[in-house]
């Protein structure tokens, strides 16, 4: 009994200290994709809530009831090896919540995976993304132009985060616009992402990479169209170019600041674009979009491709 | 001098040093000690050499307690630094071979021998065996187990511990990425451990199976019998494809083989495969003998049947099977799509539902019953709300689209430790207090157990629900720091109190020990909790022999029903007894594993070959050696039994 009013007590300050911080970042969502997250995270909570509090009643009531220190010296507990009804319910009620929670899991799933709701009818903006000790580029193939450490984007617009890594395994993570993926060295992956209104947002490497993998973050500006057709020109006018040896140089482990360059990677270090493990639609289909955008790479690609596969 | 430098330390800070010496005056200590007291015989003959099961369990707890507190310091460590913004008590190497250690030493080096000292203790008195099927190799499955503990200590003072994460995630854990040679140490400490793990797996299967006494069908097995049976399957199953992956994980880093490189055609991703292809189950090696143990504990204490004994068998077959279809969760954010994605989301859901059964299980067995509030069973029943906490986050961790946003996060730190610090950690204290008296032949106290258990409930709590809401708020696990713009701090210092708690605790846990052993009364009897199954039956301390004669055995609480329904347990006459010999050859092969995993490590060519050569010698001259055992002559038997309290 203690216990229960200990987890009461716990939780309640907890919910209090909550109350008076800024909303966490993965429940504020600012866009279609972490919103369906929050959705189904908080409808998730909601459901396990009411399991947690009829398993701490039940238990309650068990431990109160029936402790030894209220009863009769000579009480002798029946034996009991079941009850059809009990079970039926005690097995039946969770499927139920499962079979309920499974739907809406597989339902979001797809959505996820996807064109962001209610931007199915918009050109997608093709970020490559791309990771090294410890830092991420971002390459805008469309607009031919390259960040480091920062990113751009526009609003209104879905955004298909092309994902990879020129080192360890790192997630790509930016929590208020959409849950995080992994960027890999022999494959590509795909996160579609969409922002619903301007703002600032937190973006970081998730997966655990090495010793600078703390500080291994970038910033997200989303902005609308026109203020980002305006940064691009700005770019295009006053960044320098991306050369092979200076991005060799990037690729080096340490931490840098943000930076700009005009022209992108993809050109001399192609990503690696092959498919280990894609049974989703979406992907299969953008994919026809890239290999018409960056021709050039395609003949590294194959031989690339056919080393991997062992062939 | 190259030879030297080898070995030293890539990483050194004081606090290493310091343990240098630290493990230097210990050793000298002990050995110091045993010369001095006379007890290198004493140690030979009763600990070293012996094949009985109690002995080679109590070797298994006492492992798991200063391994504990090995990964505590750990975790204590972390916490520390991440308890502030900012923190400059640890730099981000040192944090970085700090969690991993800690999460290798818990899962693999205090969880798993803490099973099995309860497997070994337990399972063959609650079947009325004599002793496990192979008891050599029993002997054998410890001694690799610590060989590969030692091996996996020794890394912080001598080259460097392994740095890429318990899961060791290549191609971070590559050559390319991992210099030192922790990640060596790694591959060949878990290997040398989990080759023992497999033994034990095969060892207890088989004594489950064909050592039963007379008339303990299947399904009258007690409970903790039935969760043993169950996860020595998973490990029968699982611990191959560990043992591959590690021999691959090691050509890799030693021989240059590219299974898991970014070049020359090696995947990545096939490493995390294998691993959570034996990580996940291993969860459930770990919790179900854990549900066991609770299950006798609530029963005893209730002083009530188990509720739904066949539902709660049914449940763990079937865990035990959907344990190897759910390891894709551990990885959803691979890019595989919304199909495999659903798949493994819904099987992984799926085990909620036998898992339940087992909680109302649990609660249904206290209902109607005489709950008596010991210590043992205010961990069990601590552990229902607990657990539940820990299983429902993890159906929330199951929604694959949602897991998008808990990867990787502390929001999954905060849900596996929920899941085994009240699953697993909590039911070692119960069993230790709960058997404690069956092995040494005194209770602990009881007053001073409460306080471990209340302090470690309010630090666990304290110290792992905060991350809940950081994990949600965007902190991403194995960070060493993080700037004070994050807001991350406050909840933080909170979880450094908590553990600062457990810390405290689990140092009363251990004052206990000490102070039951020099205040305890020592005429217990050899039922003090008045217990239920079989392995109550027996005298306390428990005989070499376990039991005179073979128990006849009619329901699932043979013991209970001997008590209130005069059953008769024990018929018959005394028999000589056939017990097997001592032996100190694996003992010696464990040691003979230590150096050549040494070896390995280093790529010390020579003395490796010669070790190899060594362990198959000693395998050699067993296959020579005629050892039938010896027998326990009647007489013996009978002097033994009336000093023990008279031939029942």
């Amino acid at each position: 009994m203690k216990l229960k009013w200990l987890l009461f007590a716990t939780l309640t300050t907890l919910a209090v200290f909550l109350a008076g911080c800024e909303p966490l970042l993965v429940l504020d969502p600012k866009g279609p994709q972490a919103e369906r997250q929050a959705n189904d995270i908080l409808l998730s909570i909601g459901i396990m809530a009411v399991i947690v509090i009829i398993v701490m009643v039940l238990l309650a009531y068990m431990l109160i009831k029936f402790r030894a220190s209220k009863q009769s010296e000579d009480y002798e507990p029946p034996h009991i090896e079941g009850n059809p009804w009990i079970e039926a319910i005690c097995v039946g009620i969770p499927v139920i919540i499962v079979a309920f929670l499974s739907f809406v899991s597989v339902q979001s799933n797809y959505i996820v995976e996807s064109t962001p709701v209610g931007y199915e009818d918009k050109e997608p903006l093709v970020i490559y993304a791309s990771s090294s000790d410890w830092k991420w580029h971002f390459s805008y193939p469309e607009q031919n132009i390259e960040t480091v450490n920062y990113l751009y984007i526009p609003t209104d617009r879905p955004i298909e985060f092309k994902l990879y890594s020129y080192g360890p395994i790192t997630s790509f993570w930016i929590p208020q616009l959409g849950g995080q993926k992994y960027a890999m060295s022999d494959m590509v992956t795909t996160l579609h992402l969409a922002a619903d209104v301007p703002g600032e947002f937190m973006g970081r490497n998730a997966n655990f990479s090495g010793k600078g993998f703390a500080e291994n973050t970038f910033n997200v500006t989303a902005m609308t169209q026109s203020d980002f057709d305006k940064w691009v020109e700005e770019v295009l006018e006053t960044a320098k170019p991306l050369t092979e040896s200076e991005f060799e140089k990037l690729l080096e482990p340490g931490h840098l600041g943000q930076m700009t360059f005009t022209g992108t990677h993809l050109d001399f270090s192609p990503a690696p674009e092959h498919h280990h493990a894609d049974d989703s639609e979406s992907e299969t289909e953008t994919d026809h979009s890239e290999h018409s955008e960056n021709k050039s790479e395609s003949h590294d690609m194959t031989e690339e491709h056919m080393n991997h596969n062992g062939h | 001098m190259e030879f030297f430098e080898r070995f030293a330390i890539p990483h050194p800070s004081p606090a290493i040093y310091a343990s240098m010496v630290a493990i230097g005056l210990v050793s000298i200590g002990i050995i110091v000690g045993l010369t001095y007291f006379k007890k290198w015989g004493y140690l030979w003959r009763e600990w070293l050499t012996t094949v009985d099961h109690k002995k080679i369990g109590i070797m298994y707890l006492f492992s798991a307690i200063l391994m504990l507190f090995r990964g505590g310091a750990d975790a204590i460590m972390m916490r520390a630094q991440l308890s502030t913004p900012d923190a400059k008590l640890l730099d981000a190497q040192h944090y970085n071979e700090i969690f991993t250690t800690h999460g290798v030493v818990m899962i693999i080096f205090m969880a798993m021998p803490f099973i099995f000292a309860f497997m070994n203790l337990v399972v063959p008195l609650q079947i009325g065996a004599r002793d496990v099927a192979f008891p050599r190799l029993n002997a054998l499955s410890f001694w690799l187990f610590f060989a590969g503990a030692m091996l996996f200590n020794i890394s912080f003072v001598i080259g460097g511990s392994p740095d890429a994460g318990w899961t060791s995630y290549f191609p971070l854990a590559g050559n390319d990425f991992s210099e030192s040679v922790g990640t060596n140490y790694y591959m060949i400490a878990i290997q040398i451990s989990g080759i023992g793990s497999l033994m034990t797996g095969i060892n207890m299967m088989t004594t489950i199976l064909k050592m039963r006494a007379p008339g303990m069908t299947l399904m009258k097995m007690p409970m903790f019998t039935w969760s043993a049976f169950i996860a020595n399957v998973i490990i029968v199953f699982a611990f191959p494809v560990l043992t591959v992956a590690l021999l691959m994980g090691t050509t890799d880093r030693l021989f240059g083989t590219n299974f898991f490189t970014t070049t020359n055609g090696g995947m990545d991703m096939l490493w995390a495969n294998f691993f959570w292809i034996w990580g996940h189950p291993e969860v459930y090696i770990l919790i179900l003998p854990a549900f066991g143990l609770y299950s006798e504990i609530i029963s005893t204490f209730s002083s009530r049947n188990l509720y739904g004994y066949k539902s709660m068998v049914a449940s763990m077959v079937l865990i035990s099977l959907l344990s190897f279809l759910v390891w894709t969760h551990h990885f959803f954010t691979m890019g595989q799509g919304a199909l495999t994605n659903s798949i493994f989301s819904i099987t992984t859901m799926a085990i909620a539902v036998p898992t339940g059964v087992k909680i109302f299980n649990w609660l249904f067995t206290l209902w109607k019953g005489k709950i008596r509030f010991t210590v043992p069973m205010l961990y069990s029943v601590g552990f229902i709300p607990l657990f539940t906490i820990g299983g429902v986050t993890g159906v929330m961790l199951a929604m694959s689209a949602a897991d998008y946003q808990y990867h990787n996060t502390m929001f999954l730190v905060a849900h596996f430790h929920n899941t085994i610090i009240p699953g697993v950690v909590f039911a070692m204290l119960a069993g230790l207090t709960y058997y404690w008296p069956k092995f040494f032949g005194f209770m602990l106290n009881e007053r001073i157990g409460k306080w471990g258990f209340w302090l470690l409930t309010v630090g666990f709590v304290l110290a792992f629900f905060p991350m809940y809401i950081t994990g949600l708020d965007g902190q991403a696990r194995r960070m060493y720091t993080y700037s004070e713009a994050t807001g991350f701090g406050p909840l933080n210092l909170v979880a450094f109190f908590g553990a600062a708690l457990m810390a405290i605790a689990f140092l009363t846990i251990v004052y206990n020990i000490y102070y039951s052993f020099k205040n305890s009364p020592r005429n217990i009897g050899s039922d003090p909790w008045d217990a239920r199954s079989l392995e109550w039956a027996t005298h306390t301390p428990v005989p070499e022999y376990n039991f005179a004669r073979v128990p006849q055995v009619a329901s699932s609480e043979a013991f209970w029903d001997m008590k209130k329904k005069g059953h008769q347990l024990f018929k018959g006459d005394f028999k000589k007894i056939h017990m097997p010999n001592n032996s100190g050859v694996p003992f010696i092969m464990g040691m003979i594993f230590f150096l050549a995993g040494f070896s390995f490590v280093f790529a010390l060519w020579i003395p490796a070959v010669i070790s190899l050569i060594g362990i198959f010698v000693c395998m050699a001259l067993r296959s020579f050696e005629k050892d039938h055992g010896r027998y326990i002559s009647i007489e013996e038997i009978e002097e033994t039994e009336s000093k023990l309290g008279g031939a029942k």
